[in-house]
Formats: structure tokens, sequence, C-alpha cells
């Protein structure tokens, strides 16, 4: 089902100031069950400064002005970081703009004349519910299932009790970076969420006090992820499509520690009794 | 009229100790007990998230709202800077006093003192529990939290996560809601707004929500409802807040018997990238740590058509440099904000479209070298590249004020229980801590405090008394004319049939809010205002048009019923702000300022809380006061000269 539009090539840079005439051919979808088809719209006049969801906002504008119904599509902070928009254009994941979500991609980055092709994530586990929007609640089936630190309110000890190394929280920072944006698994031939997975488990395993219930942790998070996701079979193109370029290194250390928790797991926890 | 009096409950006692002896003295629902309660959480961002993980650890039964797709997805995860806590881990002189001390002044001397001493208290907690959760802050070589002075702060005490700080917060208490969930103490109903509080007896009952992907509408019986649902900057059309911020529930909890304090104290940020064109759909922050290195100017002459580089020192004005010399670039958000409004209204605007002032790097660049300009600022120059397509290396930012922060909100008393018994407030949806103005940093402490550390115990009181009470029947007849009041509104949005759409109602009414109660208020601005928003909202509910149907995924039809509510919303801010004549923090009437251009207070007439009381659609608001004591700070006049 994806596009058959060849990529519009790499565009010049338009100059500033300067309007785009655009095609655009949107996937629209009633809903959840019903058939889904393309659809083109022209898209004149598109100012190069605008983000590109506000460039949907205009064309849906337009869209309401003929009667026509504006196309659904996911999106809140629009400053790259909520992770609630998730469009497919011209086939990648949040575009052409490598490390930028959708949201915080600029018009100045297409050319005159360009078809735009516009997708919903396509992936099993993200269900489509309307046109370009998705179901992403198979994420938080994985975090439900162990990506957390227990901790009741309360109860904590004061928080320099524990010195972390700097590179140690560095590094957990840039795996905690993860929007859950969907990227990483729409971009995946198998639909696989290591990428994801991965990079919560980096954040809570290589912190201190996410040791307690580490291979807990891990054992129950990959079992989900595996119960509702496709398998990864190292493609990599997750990491090329991450807006926050979540580093593919992290699978690696998710591999290590499920391997551990397997073990360590059926000898001493017996999770599921 | 009402027989409405305004109790905030603050318990006597010495303020150091009133939180305490107050948490003994309230009533306790035994663990065993808790089990038998079931508590509505409106709302999963910082607040909603935190409250509804503890209320779940502590054995209530909860259910928790979010309109979002998931919980991890709030507004919070959009805050960059940083959240305040009273450690003194450096050792500079902070205090719990003087954390109270600095919000209440920062504050305007408009906020509770007793609810802010507490907000103070916990502080410290907070950054506990946080660490304990994992989230990454920043660190020192020595592996110990780093602090970073924020905002004007003349200490260090402000905790940070890169320019993400929101975003990790929120993951945190995310997390703690999903384990929760996992475990079946919190049933989660995402993509479901509420519309509705219902009341049976005299007491919050439940709610009345709508499933935003098959319209369904359905009500929920607890013992008590929990709003966490943020802040209504995005009356406005144009902030910095999330598309999807709103003021719906507040308003809807309104017009069912809360009072909504305040509404005119909102607060503008001086630092975000200008408007590029009409378009534009959201405005985007830019740190307020980037004054600490960059010089804020204009040129001398009004329409210098020369770009930056073209224009000599001696034709730079560095306005804030050169009428507050003690302070600078660094003086506090309302007043940058109007001085740079100033200079752009005087024609001395920068940019394509003449409309911001420069924040300039140059002088840093020099001094600090370019690498250390980067690593402080790299994420943010990038940001601001992505946006604008101009490298901040190269030539100065482009900045103007923007909606950012809603001090106003539902009306709470020291339980942070609201005017209908059994529904509380929490986080950006309340009115409590903050006053006039928040001070930065502060926002992310008091959502946090509420949630893990506040409403958890107060709550206690309220619900002890109900014991073995049985839930409220979803059939009785206040829920079923709630859910019947929520149907229509919407098919009547779909069935006006009109020609404009919502947003094009949305940026209209955004514009007059903006012009006459942004930055700067004055009377005839709002009488204006209050003239021409009456007259937009008519046209809103005859020429409405709205697509599709009400049992889908619909997303013009929620966005009517939220820009309904702003338009009623946005006369009362007006209502208010016409009502307080006097200047005080984010609230600037012109006619109320010093020979200097500063806010003037008047604390004799107008030490109050201006809490309003919903009476009908076409009658007005009445006003109730609860009266500002200020016993731990001596009232004085803000000066950063
Ligand atoms: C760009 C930016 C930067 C900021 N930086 C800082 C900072 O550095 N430090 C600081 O202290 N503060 C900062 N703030 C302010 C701070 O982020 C917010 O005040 C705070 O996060 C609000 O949290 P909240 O939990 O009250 O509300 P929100 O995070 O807005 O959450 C509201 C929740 O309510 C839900 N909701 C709302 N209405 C409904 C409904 N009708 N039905 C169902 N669900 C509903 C939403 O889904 C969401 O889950 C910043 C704000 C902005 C805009
Ligand atoms: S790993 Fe990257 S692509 Fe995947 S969800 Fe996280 S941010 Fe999105
Ligand atoms: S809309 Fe929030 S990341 Fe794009």
């Amino acid at each position: 089902m994806t596009a058959t539009e060849p990529l519009s090539g790499s565009p010049a840079p338009a100059a500033p100031g300067r309007t785009l005439n655009l095609t655009l051919r949107v996937w629209r979808q009633a809903g959840p069950d019903a058939p889904g088809a393309f659809e083109d719209y022209d898209a004149p006049g598109i100012s190069v400064d605008m983000s590109f969801l506000e460039m949907l906002d205009v064309v849906n504008e337009r869209l309401v002005e003929q009667s026509r119904e504006p196309i659904t599509f996911d999106h809140d902070c629009r400053e790259g970081i909520c992770g609630t928009c998730s469009l497919m254009i011209n086939g990648r994941p949040h575009g052409p703009q490598r490390g930028t979500a959708t949201c915080q991609l600029h018009m100045r980055k297409f050319a005159d004349g360009d078809t735009i092709v516009i997708e919903p994530w396509r992936a099993e586990a993200f269900p489509v519910v309307r046109d370009l929007a998705v179901d992403r609640g198979a994420f938080d089936r994985i975090v439900e299932a162990g990506g957390y630190i227990t901790v009741n309110s309360g109860s904590a000890p004061d928080a320099n009790l524990i010195p972390i190394p700097k590179s140690v929280a560095d590094a957990a920072f840039d795996a905690a970076a993860c929007i859950g944006c969907g990227a990483c698994v729409a971009a995946c031939p198998n639909g696989a969420a290591q990428l994801f997975t991965s990079a919560k488990l980096a954040h809570l395993n290589l912190l201190p006090q996410g040791q307690a219930e580490r291979y807990k942790r891990t054992e129950a998070m990959v079992d989900t992820m595996e119960e509702l996701f496709g398998s990864c079979t190292n493609h990599g193109e997750c990491e090329a499509a991450c807006p926050k370029e979540i580093p593919i290194d992290f699978i690696a250390l998710l591999n290590k520690d499920y391997l551990r928790a397997k073990l360590k797991n059926r000898r001493y926890l017996s999770r599921k009794p | 009229m009402s027989d409405i009096t305004l109790d905030a409950k603050v318990p006597d006692g010495d303020i150091q100790t009133l939180w305490d002896e107050h948490k003994f003295n309230m009533k306790l629902v035994n663990p065993a007990n808790k089990r038998k309660y079931e508590i509505i959480v409106v709302g999963t961002g910082l607040a909603g998230a935190s409250a509804a993980a503890t209320l779940a650890q502590l054995g209530y039964n909860v259910s928790a709202f979010t309109f979002h797709d998931s919980p991890r997805r709030a507004h919070s995860i959009a805050a960059q800077g940083g959240i305040n806590a009273a450690k003194n881990y450096h050792g500079d002189g902070d205090s719990v006093h003087r954390l109270f001390y600095d919000t209440v002044k920062g504050g305007d001397f408009r906020s509770r003192e007793a609810n802010v001493y507490r907000l103070a208290q916990v502080s410290n907690s907070i950054i506990d529990q946080c660490a304990a959760q994992g989230v990454p802050f920043a660190r020192e070589y020595g592996g110990l939290l780093d602090n970073r002075s924020f905002g004007g702060a003349q200490v260090s005490r402000t905790f940070y996560a890169r320019g993400q700080t929101g975003q990790q917060l929120l993951l945190g208490a995310y997390q703690a809601l999903a384990e929760q969930v996992g475990l079946g103490k919190v049933k989660l109903y995402n993509r479901c707004e509420f519309l509705d509080v219902v009341q049976v007896d005299g007491r919050a009952a439940g709610i009345v929500t709508r499933d935003l992907l098959t319209g369904e509408v359905q009500s929920h019986a607890a013992h008590a409802v929990v709003l966490a649902t943020g802040g209504y900057s995005n009356a406005f059309f144009l902030s910095t807040n999330a598309m999807a911020c709103n003021v719906s529930a507040a308003w809807r909890a309104h017009r069912r018997g809360a009072l909504f304090a305040n509404p005119c104290y909102t607060q503008i940020h001086p630092t975000c990238i200008p408007s590029s064109d009409e378009f534009q759909s959201k405005l985007t922050l830019m740190s307020e740590s980037l004054r600490n290195d960059g010089r804020v100017w204009v040129p001398t002459k009004a329409g210098d058509p020369r770009g930056p580089d073209q224009i000599p020192e001696s034709e730079r004005d560095y306005f804030l440099e050169r009428k507050y010399p003690s302070f600078g670039n660094l003086v506090p958000r309302d007043v940058a904000s109007r001085n740079i409004k100033a200079q752009v209204d005087s024609g001395k605007g920068v940019g394509p479209l003449r409309n911001g002032a420069y924040l300039d790097f140059a002088e840093s660049i020099k001094r600090l070298s370019p690498q250390v300009v980067e690593e402080r600022y790299g994420n943010l120059f990038d940001m601001y590249e992505r946006i604008t397509d101009e490298n901040p290396y190269k030539q100065p930012m482009r900045i103007f004020p923007a909606p950012h922060y809603t001090m106003g909100g539902l009306w709470v008393d020291y339980h942070l229980e609201t005017t209908i018994p059994g529904l509380y407030a929490i986080g950006e949806a309340n009115f409590a801590d903050q006053g006039a103005n928040r001070l930065g940093a502060s926002a992310l402490m008091q959502g946090l405090a509420d949630g893990y550390f506040i409403l958890p115990y107060t709550i206690g009181d309220g619900l002890a008394p109900l014991l073995n009470k049985p839930l409220a029947d979803t059939n009785h007849p206040a829920f079923k004319a709630a859910e019947a009041e929520v149907t229509d509104r919407y098919r009547g949005y779909l069935a006006t049939n009109g020609t404009r759409s919502v947003d094009w109602f949305h940026r209209e009414l955004g514009h007059i809010v903006w012009d006459n109660c942004g930055m700067e208020r004055s009377r005839p601005g709002l009488e204006k205002a209050l003239s021409e928003i009456p007259a937009l909202y008519q046209e809103f509910k005859t020429d409405l048009r709205v697509l599709g149907d009400d049992r889908s995924l619909n997303q013009s039809l929620e966005r009517a019923g939220r820009v309904d509510d702003f338009f009623q919303l946005a006369e009362l801010m007006c209502r208010d702000a016409l009502e307080r004549e006097e200047s005080c923090g984010g609230h600037f009437r012109v006619e109320h300022q010093t020979e200097e251009g500063e806010a003037l207070r008047d604390d004799e007439n107008f030490a109050y809380v201006a809490a309003w009381e919903w009476t009908g659609p076409d009658t007005p608001a009445e006003l109730h006061k609860e009266h500002l004591d200020f016993k731990h700070v001596h009232l004085a006049q803000r000066s950063y000269k």
C-alpha cells in the first residue's frame, strides 16, 4: 500500500519569502475498519516559512471552505518533543530532514511543483484510527509491563544520596530522550519496536536506581514487545528515521540484558508463578 | 445571588509547622478502606499523572482520563528550563523561607501565604522523588545534582534535565502511572474528553465524557473528582502552549458552580520566535536562559531598513540595559515583555514583518568562544535555525513576547478543593500559588507538589466521612441530563451549517483578546473587547461550519466545543481585568503605572483574589473576594533598576 510516486528528488531549497505550488497525495480512511485510498489535493501558494503541519492546516481550512471534510492528523506540541505527530512523508517517517519530527519540518525543504505523498504510520501494531492518525497504545503496554522504577511517593531518600557519574547520567539521558513517536516501528520492514523498547530499557537499566528491577523489567518489557510487534532482523532503518537520533547501540544492550534476564529470572525470580 | 462564602480553610498556627500539624489533624482513611473509594482524575500531565499514581499507590481505585492518545503526551512535556527546590545544595543561602519569599514577591503579593509556604516546603521531596524514579537530572562531575540560577533568582535552585526538564519529569510521572495501570489499580481512558461534572446531593458524584474515537457520551461515578487539566493560554490563539490546551474542563466545572479565580492573570513570556505569517499556528519559546548571555536591542531609528550587521553600535539601543542598569537583560518576564512590545509599537521592530527585537550573542561568542556558547545553547540555536532558517551564531535571534502561562484558574482552598464539594483542582488548572505572576521553574514544582504530596493527603479528609457510601447511580437524572446536554451541544455545532471554520473563529477571538487583554490593558480597550467578543460569539453560534459527524474521530468538532468555552472565558478575562483597577504582575493596566512605567499596585483596595461565580449564560458573573493577609512578607513595590 505504499506510495508508488517517486521521491521528489533533492530540491534546491526555496528562497525566503517565496511560495510553492504543491500537489498532496493524502491517505484518507474514514475509520479503523473502513477501506482507505489516496486522494489528491492541490496546495497552491504555500509559504516556505510554514511548518509542514501549518501547511496541512491551510489545506484543511480550504477544504472546509469547499465543504469537504478536513484531513485528520495527530499533533500537539509542534516543537518536536511530545511525539504526537506521525506522518509518513514521501515514504519516510517524519519526512526528508534527519533528526527532525514532522512538526519541525518546514516547507523550505520542498520545491515548487512537488507532489508530496502523505500516509499514516504503516505497522500492524499501530492500526489507523482515521486518515493519518494511528493508535500507538501498544507502546504504553510495553511501559506498563515494566518501564518504570518502583518508588512510592514520599518514600525516596535524599536525591544526593546516590551520586551518579556524569557520564552514566548523560548516557541514560541520551536514551531517555525518546519521544515515543513510533517512527522507528513505521520505518522497520518488520514493524519491530526494538529501538523504542531498548531506549526505555537503557535509560532505566543504566542508572543505579534502576538496578533492583533490572532483569525483571527487561524480561517483562521484551516479552510484551514481542507479543505486540514484529521481530528485529537488524535492518537499522529505525535509527535513520528517529527524530531524536536514538542510536541503534541500545538494542545490543537490550539483547544482552534480555539474555541475562532469562538466565537470572529463571533461577531466582520466576516472574510468572 | 448565591450563598457562597469563600473559606480558604487555612488552619491557624505557625506557618512553618502548619502543614505538618494539619496533616496530623486531618481525617485519615485507613489502608484497608481505601479500596472502597473511587476517584476520578481528569488530566494526566504532571499534576494529574503524579496524583493518579500516588492515589493508586495508597490503595484508592482510580480512573484517569486524558484526551491525548497517551498519558505520555501532555503539554507538560514541553517545559524546557527546569524545576525549583529549596535544597540549598550549593550552599548559597537558599532556604524554604527564601523560596517562599521569592515566590510571593515574584507573584507581586497576590497569592495566599500558607499555600506558598507549603509549596516551598514540599519542593525538596519532589527532587528526591523524581531522582529515585530515574529522572536524569543534570549532574556535576562529582556525580551530585547540578543547579542553575533561572529567571532572575539570586540563588541557584533550579534543577534541570538539559533543555527537556518537563519531558523527563513527565516521563517519570507517566511511568509511575503506567505501573499502576499495569497493576490494574488505575483504569486509563485515553482519547476521552471530560465534558461535565455531575453533582448529586450537593457533592461531585461523577463526570460525563465523550470518547473521541466513537463519539460515545458516557457517565462515570466517583466519590471525588480531580481536575488536572492545565492552563488556558490558548484563549489568545497564538501562544507557546501545545495545540490541545484549552479551558473546557475548568470552564464546564465553573458553569456548574466552581468559582473561577483571577482569570486576567496571564503571563507573557518575553523570548519567543515572532510569527512569520498569518497562518502561524503556535509560537515557539526560546528558553529564558538565553537572556543570561544574549543582549536585547533594536535600532535607534524607527523603520531602519538595514540588516543587523549594517547597524553600527552607536545606532543600537540596548534598551533593557539602558533602563534597568542593575538587572539589565535579566529583568523579570513581565518587565522585559512590556519593554520589547513598546519598542516594536514605536516602529523599531526588526525582521521581515518588523515584529521583533534582536537577542544578540555576538559579544558572548567573542567573550566565551563559539564552543562555550554552543555547549550552553546549542540545542536552542538549532531549533531556532530549523524554524527561521537563520543562524544565530552569525546573526542575532529575533524575539517577541507570547502568551505562555495562566496564573488564574479554578478557585481552591487549602485542601485544593473547589467550591463544589468533592471536586478538586491541581496544577495549572487551579489559581493557587503563583499570584499575579509566576517565576520561572515554579510551574513544574507546583504541579508535582499538588499531585505527589498535597492532594493525596487532603483528599482523604474529604473522603473519610463517606465510608461505605455507595457510588451515585449513573442513571440518576442528574447524569442523564448532563449527558443529554453534551450530546445536544455537539449536535448543535454540526447543525449550525454556517460558512466559517472553527479555527477562523479561534484566530479572530485570539486577536481581540491579545490586542485588549494581553500585555497591556486599558479601560477603553477592555470595554471595546467586551463589545466585540459577544458580537463575534453570536456569529460563532450562527455561522460556524463543522463537517462530518459526531460518531467518529472529528477534530473540528472537538475544537468547536473548546473554542465555544474560550469565548465565554475571554469575556470573563476582560471583566476581571477591567474590575482590577491596579497593575500587578502579569496584569498591567496603563492607567496604573509609576512615573517610570512600572506596575503600580493598590494594596489597600485590591489585595484580594477575585473569584467569579457563573450565574447563567445571559447574566454577568458575580464577584466574590478572598482577602489576602500578608503576615510573613513585607509588601513592597518591586524595583529592578
Ligand atoms: C513552552 C513551555 C515551557 C515551559 N517551561 C517551564 C519550565 O521550564 N519550568 C516550569 O516550571 N514551567 C514551565 N512551563 C509551564 C509548565 O509546563 C506548565 O504549567 C505545566 O506543565 C502544567 O502542567 P499540568 O499538569 O497542570 O497541565 P498539562 O500538562 O497541560 O496537562 C493537562 C492534562 O489534562 C488533559 N486534559 C485537559 N482537558 C481535558 C479534558 N477536557 N478531558 C480530558 N483530559 C483533559 C490533557 O490531556 C493533559 O493530560 C512551560 C510551559 C511552556 C508552554
Ligand atoms: S526511538 Fe526514536 S523513532 Fe522510536 S519512538 Fe523513540 S523517538 Fe520515535
Ligand atoms: S507535534 Fe509534538 S513532536 Fe510533533
